[in-house]
């Protein structure tokens, strides 16, 4: 650890302090400890809103990087328009704000004892404890696709430190002129449902420039997609023969990966020879919280939605994409949307008040699909005794139409999206 | 006004099995399951095109039928099981409700 938490800057100071003056100090520290799982969008944007607006509790994250690499604008480095520094987020101006970071794995979780403990055998104690680990990769749900095969066929969809996105990348310079790039994209629920899309779509606008010969097989689970209309339009008219999509009612789902021969097999037997591939595996939550207990059967958490609770432990709060909250989407934009309600529930429940009574939760999902092109989805949704609602008439998708027509519009979300991508770092992070 | 049954009937099952195993067999036709209550954007219906019935023979003894209706989701995947008790050929036949079938056919081998 490279930094000196604030908890134990406070205990060496006490310890060089005389009696009289240590209860004060005391005082100071005693508030109430709101631990957080995870520094990615839901955990940072929880720390940060806890920070600002409960300065009473103590906040505490759990993450065993040193800085976040995000998922979001990652598909740009593979159009070549971003690089890795620009996707990577220190913790410094958390830490400053007064979030003390924990850089380690949160290895399990005590409800009972209240306690975190960590790879390096220290345990954390909380008062009420935010879980935003993420999703966890489901290795060997799809035969031939582990932890090896990703060396081979990067899923680039966990980005740790962005090494799998710079593999795909490096992998996209190689490929020789006429290669075929594969996408194997599964059923949902996935983290970033239109994620895939633009990455096809990016991955495109770099073999159109680069390697004109060069083909996009996208063998996809499903036979329908995010914002499909306007991607399919995107593609037919920015990179017309280059991208053929298979839907799973023409056979479209992967069933195993063979890294030897280079082959992705769909459900009915057709072998595709792929040159460079990606593979989305199949997800659930992250391993913390399978571990400890709050998943069902679908591999996802299922919290109140309301508080954000864990239907299945007290006092452990989850959001982001462990969470089950269909239909909002797994992405960025709701972990930091629902992160302030869930912070907000988990200290007005430990205060003895009642949580923030009609919480609105917001979601904009920008995709590039070519230079100066952006589309997005919009999705404004409430909590229900049933679960999540979206409000109806409340989003929508951006207009269909030929880019001619759209041009200005298509160029503006472009600029929409970098504006997006300012602004929720800032959020979380800043 | 409704198109061929041009979709190539896909199925998977294993080319062989031992006497008493149980076979998983899977089939999947691409077809639009169109009810014909819906419109096109420009306001005019649209036709229903409907698949009434798939059958499934084994060695020409029918073993499984599925009556399909119009709220059937498009593309109609089925899965189903059979035992098997010797060489068997099968035949896996969708039927259209204006009469029109589509067919294809595979051998499970015994071990």
């Amino acid at each position: 650890m490279s930094d000196i938490s604030r908890r134990n800057f406070g205990k060496f100071a006490i310890a060089g302090l005389s009696t009289l003056a240590a209860p004060s100090i005391l005082q100071a520290k005693s508030g109430a400890r709101l631990v957080i799982i995870g520094g990615g969008f839901g955990g940072a944007s929880a720390a940060r809103f806890a920070r600002t607006n409960f300065p009473h509790i103590d906040v505490t994250v759990i993450e065993p990087q040193l800085t976040f690499v995000t998922c979001p604008y990652g598909n740009l480095l593979l159009a070549g328009a971003r690089t890795l520094s620009d996707i990577t987020h220190p913790y410094g101006v958390l830490k400053r704000r007064g979030v003390i970071f924990i850089h380690d794995w949160a290895d399990a979780i005590e409800p009972d004892k209240k306690l975190v403990k960590l790879r390096s055998g220290k345990t954390v104690a909380y008062d009420k404890l935010i879980v935003s680990p993420g999703i966890g990769i489901k290795w060997g749900a799809l035969p031939g696709y582990d932890q090896a095969a990703a060396q081979i066929f990067p899923h680039a969809w966990v980005p740790e430190r962005g090494e799998q996105v710079l593999l795909l990348r490096k992998q996209l310079e190689a490929l020789p002129d006429g290669g075929v790039v594969g996408f194997a994209i599964p059923g949902n629920p996935f983290r970033c449902p239109p994620g895939p899309y633009e990455r096809i779509s990016l991955v495109a606008n770099y073999l159109k420039k680069h390697k004109p010969r060069a083909k996009i097989l996208a063998l996809d689970a499903k036979d329908a997609f995010s914002k499909q209309g306007l991607f399919q339009d995107a593609w037919n008219e920015l990179y017309p023969g280059l991208i053929e999509w298979i839907p799973g009612s023409k056979d479209g789902k992967v069933v195993s990966i063979d890294t030897k021969e280079k082959v992705f097999q769909t459900e009915f037997g057709t072998r595709h020879k792929i040159d460079v591939g990606n593979v989305i595996p199949p997800q659930s939550a992250a391993k913390i919280a399978i571990d400890a207990g709050l998943t069902n059967e679908t591999g996802f958490v299922p919290v109140n939605p309301y508080t954000f609770e864990a239907t299945k432990a007290k006092d452990i709060h989850v959001i982001g994409d462990a969470n089950i909250a269909g239909p909002m989407p797994k992405s960025g934009f709701i972990a930091n949307s629902t992160s302030k309600q869930a912070v907000a529930s988990a200290i007005a429940l430990l205060e003895g008040r009642e949580a923030p009574k009609d919480p609105i939760y917001f979601n904009t999902c920008y995709s590039h699909v070519g230079d100066d092109y952006g589309i997005s989805v919009v999705g404004v949704f409430r909590p229900s005794e049933k679960g999540f609602v979206e409000t109806p008439n409340s989003g929508g998708v951006s207009p269909r139409g030929p880019l001619a027509e759209k041009k200005t519009q298509r160029k503006l979300e472009a600029q929409y999206a970098d504006a997006w991508y300012a602004s929720i770092t800032k959020d979380a992070f800043g | 006004m409704t198109v061929p049954l041009t979709s190539r009937p896909r199925i998977k099952l294993p080319a062989s099995a031992k006497v008493g195993d149980v076979i998983e067999i899977r089939t999947l036709f691409e077809h639009p399951m169109e009810p014909g209550f819906r419109r096109a954007p420009d306001g005019q219906p649209i036709p229903r095109d409907i698949l009434a019935r798939f059958h499934a023979q084994a060695n020409g003894e029918r073993v499984v039928q599925v009556d399909l209706r119009n709220a059937t989701s498009a593309n109609p995947y089925l899965v189903f099981h059979a035992r098997i008790v010797g060489p068997t050929d099968f035949d896996f036949v969708w039927t259209h409700e204006d009469g029109r079938t589509a067919s294809t056919a595979a051998h499970v081998a015994v071990k």
